[in-house]
């Protein structure tokens, strides 16, 4: 077998392990919320793998429900992000100057705002809800993608190729579509794929701070505070457990993406 | 000549700072226009309905002038703005006292703990990077390497939940939180507690944000091991050592200093979340408390200040180069 295959094997079944836990998360959604006083703050055992919290709630089921939303509320803001760099990106680099000073302003100022205390204020525009998180981290992971695309698009502008395209009377429109698009897809693709794990741990971040949903609802963040004020009396299962899967899922995201670079970078494809 | 390059360089760092001072306006903007178009009551939050219920409509129509709920949105921007030109932030709603004030206090708690965790993280990520470099394809390079994906994995507040684990809770090396001591006169902490208490959050800081810096080093390191005149410099005789510092440093250290100012925006970020953990009262943590509180004011004024610290950074990155690198000022005019 050879690398290119191996490695695609290895994304294959990344995709099925974290469409497992998405789907399984799904399912025992309600699970997570029932508690039960007769097995409060068990430590792990064989019958609950992360043990029990203090309310008796089986901290594995509540795990994979919170890491099931953490990887959709990554899928919808890899998405989002994706579109919005793409269109950002390319326009700036095609439209002249003035739009692309505008667009890379944009860009700036986003980036200049720290992450989290953007997200806390684009939460606390839209109420503290669900919807303020979910929003937030699908809005802003864009720029940096954006700024990779530019450039490559800034530097295909003046490539043979392109301008032969301009001399044979194709439109802007069409060199864009047609001759820069699939040159900097791997990129674009790779760039989406590197969002998730920023995406994700923003969203685990957030609702840690207690903007987003309610204490009850399963989010690895909210796993995660509530974990912080039991440490102080020695129980570290529902901090350890939870954090390390989280870990886990964002690092495997970003093997995934290193991995996919590998294979489609013609320098390093053949080696 | 030498005047005329000197002319050209000051345009150049005035151009960054117009462009500084109209970003810093947008961020304002932006901010006003986010915390203004909040569903929430600020009343509702901080005062609670029952109690509100109780009210005259007199005292709820003054604490709706006092909270800023009267005049329209741009007139209250307008108001703002022109204040904070005059150095006046307003008043922080929660701590009833100017914001000028809080930020001052609570930046002068983060300070240390941000210096402390951007060197080490600067610091120990250039020569992380520079052995990952040098010693490439060994298990050293495997190491560094594998850490690094790890840590950049790794959201910093879980770490700093299992180090107050593992030094508070299980070893009591270390205290759980607050920058002083509790029972503590503010005023009479020594400088040597106040950094015994910043030791935790600044080292979990500083380790998650090494990531960026190691990967980026190592790269640089790896292309100056195999450029010509480090071929020539082995053919010269000289030793691993003396390349390193004489080739290495030199061309690495600027690009990578360059980029950890480029990332003190990450690092301010993170400390929100890590100043929560230990409950280390600082500038993230009154960013939060403004945000659960809907204390509008000091929300802009915390945004603001944050949002001017990343910009001088950037501004410091762009200069350095600059400066260095003839090349990026005539980039400049593209």
């Amino acid at each position: 077998m050879n690398r290119r295959k191996k490695t695609m094997l290895f994304l294959g079944s990344l995709a099925l392990f974290f469409t497992v836990i998405v789907i399984s998360g799904f399912c025992c959604r309600d699970v997570a919320r029932v508690t039960d006083f007769s097995r409060k703050n068990m430590a792990p055992c064989v019958s609950f793998f992360f043990g029990t919290d203090w309310l008796g709630r089986d901290m594995l089921v509540r795990t994979l429900a919170g890491l099931s939303m953490s990887i959709r509320i990554g899928c919808l803001a890899a998405a989002v992000g994706a579109v919005i760099a793409f269109v950002l990106g390319v326009s700036a680099a095609l439209f002249g100057e003035k739009v692309d000073a505008v667009i890379s302003f944009l860009i700036d100022m986003i980036l200049g705002i720290p992450h989290m205390l953007l997200l806390l204020l684009i939460s606390y525009a839209l109420g503290k809800g669900l919807k303020g998180v979910v929003l937030g981290v699908a809005f802003t992971h864009w720029p940096s993608l954006a700024r990779v695309i530019r450039a490559e698009v800034l530097q295909l502008k003046n490539s043979t190729y392109v301008q032969i395209s301009q001399k044979l009377g194709h439109s802007k429109l069409e060199a864009a579509l047609f001759h820069m698009t699939p040159h900097i897809f791997p990129q674009f693709l790779i760039g989406l794929i590197l969002m998730f794990p920023h995406a994700i741990l923003h969203e685990a971040g957030i609702t840690f701070l207690g903007f987003g949903l309610s204490t009850e609802q399963p989010a690895i963040g909210i796993i995660l505070s509530e974990s912080m004020k039991h440490l102080i009396t020695g129980k570290w299962w529902p901090a350890v457990f939870p954090g390390a899967m989280l870990v886990l899922v964002v690092a495997l995201f970003d093997v995934a993406g290193n991995a996919l670079r590998k294979i489609l970078d013609p320098s390093s494809a053949q080696e | 000549m030498n005047k005329k390059l000197k002319l050209r360089t000051v345009k150049w760092i005035g151009k960054n700072l117009i462009r500084m001072f109209l970003l810093l306006t947008a961020v304002s903007i932006v901010t006003f226009v986010l915390v203004n178009r909040s569903p929430l009551n600020p009343l509702q939050e901080n005062v609670g309905q029952t109690l509100l219920g109780s009210m005259s409509a007199e005292q709820i129509e003054k604490l709706e002038t006092y909270w800023g709920m009267k005049e329209p949105p741009v007139q209250r921007y307008l108001n703002w703005a022109r204040d904070f030109l005059r150095g006046d932030m307003g008043v922080s709603l929660l701590y009833r006292q100017p914001v000028s004030h809080v930020i001052a206090v609570k930046l002068s708690n983060s300070f240390l703990l941000l210096l402390i965790a951007w060197l080490l993280s600067g610091i120990f990520g250039f020569f992380l990077g520079i052995l990952a470099g040098i010693f490439r394809g060994t298990w050293i390079d495997r190491i560094i390497r594998g850490y690094s994906v790890l840590i950049a994995s790794t959201p910093a507040f879980w770490l700093a939940l299992l180090f107050l684990l593992v030094f508070a809770v299980w070893l009591k090396v270390l205290p759980i939180g607050f920058s002083v001591p509790i029972g503590v006169e503010a005023t009479g902490v020594t400088v040597l507690e106040r950094l015994r208490h910043a030791i935790l959050p600044a080292v979990t800081l500083g380790i998650t944000g090494i990531s960026n810096i190691t990967l980026h080093t190592r790269e640089k390191m790896i292309d100056v091991l195999e450029s010509d005149y480090v071929l020539f410099a082995k053919a010269r005789g000289e030793r691993m050592r003396t390349i390193v510092v004489r080739h290495g440093f030199r061309n690495i250290l600027l690009p990578a200093m360059t980029l950890q100012f480029a990332a003190i925006s990450e690092i301010i970020g993170g400390s929100v979340l890590v100043e929560q953990v230990f409950s280390y009262p600082g500038l993230g943590q009154a960013a939060v408390t403004a945000g659960m509180g809907s204390d509008v004011p000091l929300l802009m004024g915390i945004t603001i200040v944050t949002a001017a610290i990343v910009f001088l950074g950037n501004s410091i990155a762009n200069i350095l180069y600059g400066f260095i690198d003839p090349r990026m000022r005539e980039g400049e005019r593209r």
